[in-house]
């Protein structure tokens, strides 16, 4: 290591980061920009942890307690709107930052001052959007789906909900491209295409589901902002537009990116349970084409969100089957990493606890979603709470817990100590406790027949409101313990380079932490060893 | 106001089933094609639990016996192409399985052919509209009076001491037993959804489009259900009940309500 430390100072005069605040602003660091793409949608998940204290309180027991309906029907529709945009994409924006140039054997992302701007893009963005909560008429009310004609009843904050949206857009389309030109063009010499790691090959695939709907949304949301304020008719039926076209428009978006949440957190478990199975990613290349076939049949499932709209025979049952296909690629996946874990030597630090976690959580909203592909039985589910656990169920033991483990895998990386894994444990045990106290009697709740987005309920809903909201104020402190684990992990034992006994790639080859520059010269697939192959 | 939450709040905890009940389950329902719904449901369940007991079970046998801490020494396969497909083929198998009567129960679920009775129901924020096309019976359905009073904020009304909380309406829909009813379902204003668990149900009212959906109920009774598409602020206060009555009670509450809009007729 310490050649390639000097390699850097021959080549290089300006080998550290700069001072002051200038360091961020103008950053072009990956790992600077990496950081703040993590610190910031660290911040947005207790902003949106926030509005969901607030819908579990008045859900707790029934009667209105606390909010009014319209600032209800605000906090589920901004919840849902920080979580996903301002939480889980920037969170793995922000490890795709951090990690895939070191995966790659790269210096720094292709296109450095794109990444500075596409991650200054969203504090602005979001700024706006939570403006939208002091404005005349609240904040957007409508669901973060924006059906018309109900979005269009928004107050002032319409505008700027369009326009907060179209900046996230941007922001993931260059956050996008930039992964991609890196992953394209700046591998190590002898890393061919399928020798790249899961999550830089999940990553890829993720970039271009970005590319390819996040212009959708932005059209769909341009045509709301025409209809109201310009005299257009995309979506009014008085003026011969169909309402019905807006949610197949937006739902060829919104699939795909439930996929742009979960094929980054496929590729963090892809890294984590071979690790510390000590153990090879079983069936690496079926792992590839299976991410791959979801990210394709992605684009042909969207109206089973609409199975209750009125299509017609022929389209429900196209939609039908094309979304049970899911299930087999889903499955491989899952079946391949049970096999990683099979006959390996397995330890079980804070990473692998969420790692193995996510794989039977997530499984379990994978049986609720192929029981929700069945269009009679989701004619039923559709819009009770049984949807709401079952995208829970994806999301949070889904996607978020693949991001809590992703940060407790690579925080040694990152700060050069090992956090405090007791804490890191309670952490861990807390949180799976609570997710399944909040979630799980959603599905009873939505079988029995209560509506989602509904600010008060029917008695007959009371115990399970009350276990979930007992869950959810449990979650929410447990995340206390994450934030106390990560503002301490510099007052931990030094980390070697490889951190972990059974760790292979590029990312364990430079020292921990990481020095501000690194792979200044490209790897030697010599060097990198068994990380090739 | 927190404490005051904060003390029914323990009271639900301890009060248990007293008012409330702990339901699993999706109801059966009160048609053919509700029965049927609910058999789909509970067969796509059992086959995930199928599943689940042979991928977790695997699992969790790795996790106990698969340790560092039994000095296993790892193995060292990577791939094995016949297990691959294996575990693929078994998947596609078992999707066609639940894919073949599903599609049947579709193709019932769109035959709304030959009605004995269509209703053409109206959303509007925030209630609904009925109107008996051949009857010539037209009415408003609200959220009922107590329900009305006791959810304002700081109403001081419990809601327990409510009957039927949030899922009574000043005037029911009524239909015969064992009659096949077409609902023509629209809307005047935004995107509304009318949902009735038992008679499986749930059918968008869009702005200028028709849907249509339809049930024959085989049992008298009363169902109750609400909107379920986001639709503003009163969302959660929209509900429907259906009153299914024998074929001769109908007949009679329809004279009665002709009756009525006629002897409003003759005051005006």
């Amino acid at each position: 290591m310490s050649t390639t430390v000097a390699d850097l100072h021959d080549h290089h005069d300006d080998h550290g980061p700069a001072k002051g605040i200038g360091r961020w602003l103008f950053s072009t660091n990956h790992k600077d920009i990496g950081t703040m793409y993590l610190v910031f949608s660290l911040v947005m998940f207790f902003v949106g942890g926030a509005m969901a204290m607030v819908i579990r309180s008045e859900l707790a027991i029934p009667g209105l307690q606390f909010v009014h309906p319209e600032f209800y029907n605000s906090m589920t529709t901004m919840h849902a709107l920080i979580m996903i945009f301002g939480g889980v994409m920037p969170a793995f924006v922000g490890l795709a930052n951090w990690m895939i140039p070191l995966m790659v054997g790269a210096p720094d992302m292709a296109l450095p001052r794109m990444n500075n701007w596409s991650f200054w893009i969203l504090p602005v963005a979001f700024s706006i959007l939570l403006s939208t909560l002091f404005m005349p008429g609240g904040a957007p009310a409508g669901g973060w789906t924006m059906y018309p004609p109900l979005v269009l009843q928004t107050g002032d904050a319409f505008p700027y909900l369009i326009f907060a949206i179209h900046l996230m857009g941007i922001s993931s389309i260059m956050g996008a491209i930039n992964v991609i030109v890196t992953i394209i063009n700046m591998r190590a010499p002898e890393m061919t295409l399928l020798k790249m790691p899961m999550f830089v090959w999940t990553w890829l695939i993720t970039a271009y589901l970005l590319i390819a709907v996040m212009p959708v949304l932005a059209g769909a949301v341009t045509m709301l902002l025409t209809d109201q304020f310009f005299g257009t008719s995309f979506f009014l039926a008085a003026g011969g537009g169909d309402p019905v076209m807006f949610q197949h428009i937006f739902w060829f978006f919104g699939h795909p990116e439930v996929y742009i949440m979960i094929l980054p957190a496929f590729g963090v478990v892809s890294e984590i349970i071979p690790t510390f199975s000590r153990k090879k990613l079983f069936g690496h290349d079926s792992m590839v084409y299976a991410a791959a076939s979801i990210a394709f049949l992605s684009f042909i499932v969207w109206a089973h969100h609409m199975f209750t709209v009125g299509m017609p025979l022929s389209g429900q049952l196209f939609f039908m089957f094309a979304t049970m296909l899911i299930a087999v690629p889903t499955g491989v996946k899952v079946f391949n990493w049970v096999a990683t874990m099979w006959r390996g030597a397995m330890t079980f630090e804070t990473p692998m606890l969420f790692s193995l976690a996510f794989v039977f959580l997530f499984t379990i909203g994978g049986f609720s979603g192929l029981m929700l592909a069945a269009a009679p039985a989701d004619i039923q589910y559709h819009d009770t709470y049984f949807v709401v656990a079952h995208f829970h169920y994806v999301l949070v033991p889904g996607s978020i817990f693949a991001i809590m483990a992703a940060v407790y895998y690579w925080l040694p990386k990152w700060t050069g100590h090992m956090y405090n894994e007791t804490l890191g444990k309670a952490h861990f045990w807390a949180s799976t406790i609570f997710v399944n106290l909040t979630f799980f009697p959603m599905h009873f709740l939505g079988l029995a027949g209560m509506p989602r987005r509904i600010p008060d309920y029917s008695t007959q809903f009371t115990d399970f409101n009350t276990v979930a909201s007992i869950g959810a104020l449990g979650f929410g402190l447990s995340q206390l313990i994450f934030v106390w684990v990560i503002v301490t992990a510099w007052k931990g034992s030094k980390a070697t380079d490889r951190v972990w006994e059974g760790a292979h790639g590029l990312e364990w080859t430079v020292p921990s932490p990481a020095p501000y520059h690194t792979f200044e010269t490209p790897p030697k697939a010599r060097i990198a060893g068994e990380a090739f192959e | 106001m927190i404490r005051k939450s904060f003390l029914s709040l323990l009271a639900c905890c301890f009060a248990g089933t007293a008012n409330a009940d702990w339901a699993l389950n999706m109801p059966r329902g009160i048609t053919d094609l509700s029965v049927e719904t609910y058999n789909i449901h509970m067969m796509v369940f059992w086959w995930c639990v199928a599943i689940g007991i042979v991928v977790f079970g695997v699992m969790i046998v790795s996790l106990f016996r698969h340790r560092k801490s039994q000095g296993v020494k790892p193995a060292t396969f990577s791939h094995s192409t016949t297990a691959e497909v294996i575990w693929t083929i078994i998947p596609v198998v078992i999707l066609m399985l639940i894919a073949i009567p599903v599609a049947e129960t579709m193709i019932k679920l769109e035959d709304s052919r030959d009605p004995d009775l269509s209703i053409v129901v109206t959303a509007y924020q925030w209630k609904w509209h009925y109107k008996y096309q051949d009857e010539g019976i037209d009415f408003y359905s609200s959220l009922a009076r107590p329900s009305l009073e006791a959810r304002r904020k700081e109403s001081g009304i419990d809601p327990n001491a409510v009957d039927n909380y949030l899922r009574e309406v000043d005037r029911p829909v009524v239909v015969p037993r064992d009659a096949k009813v077409r609902l023509l379902l629209t809307s005047n204003d935004v995107v509304h959804s009318w949902y009735v668990p038992e008679l499986a149900i749930k059918k968008d009212t869009i702005p200028g489009i028709v849907n249509e959906a339809w049930f024959k109920a085989k049992e008298v009774g009363t169902y109750r259900g609400q909107c379920a598409e986001l639709c503003g602020k009163d969302h959660g206060y929209m509900p429907i009940v259906v009153e299914v009555v024998e074929p001769d009670a109908f007949r009679a509450w329809v004279d009665a309500r002709k009756e009525g809009a006629a002897r409003v007729a003759r005051n005006q």
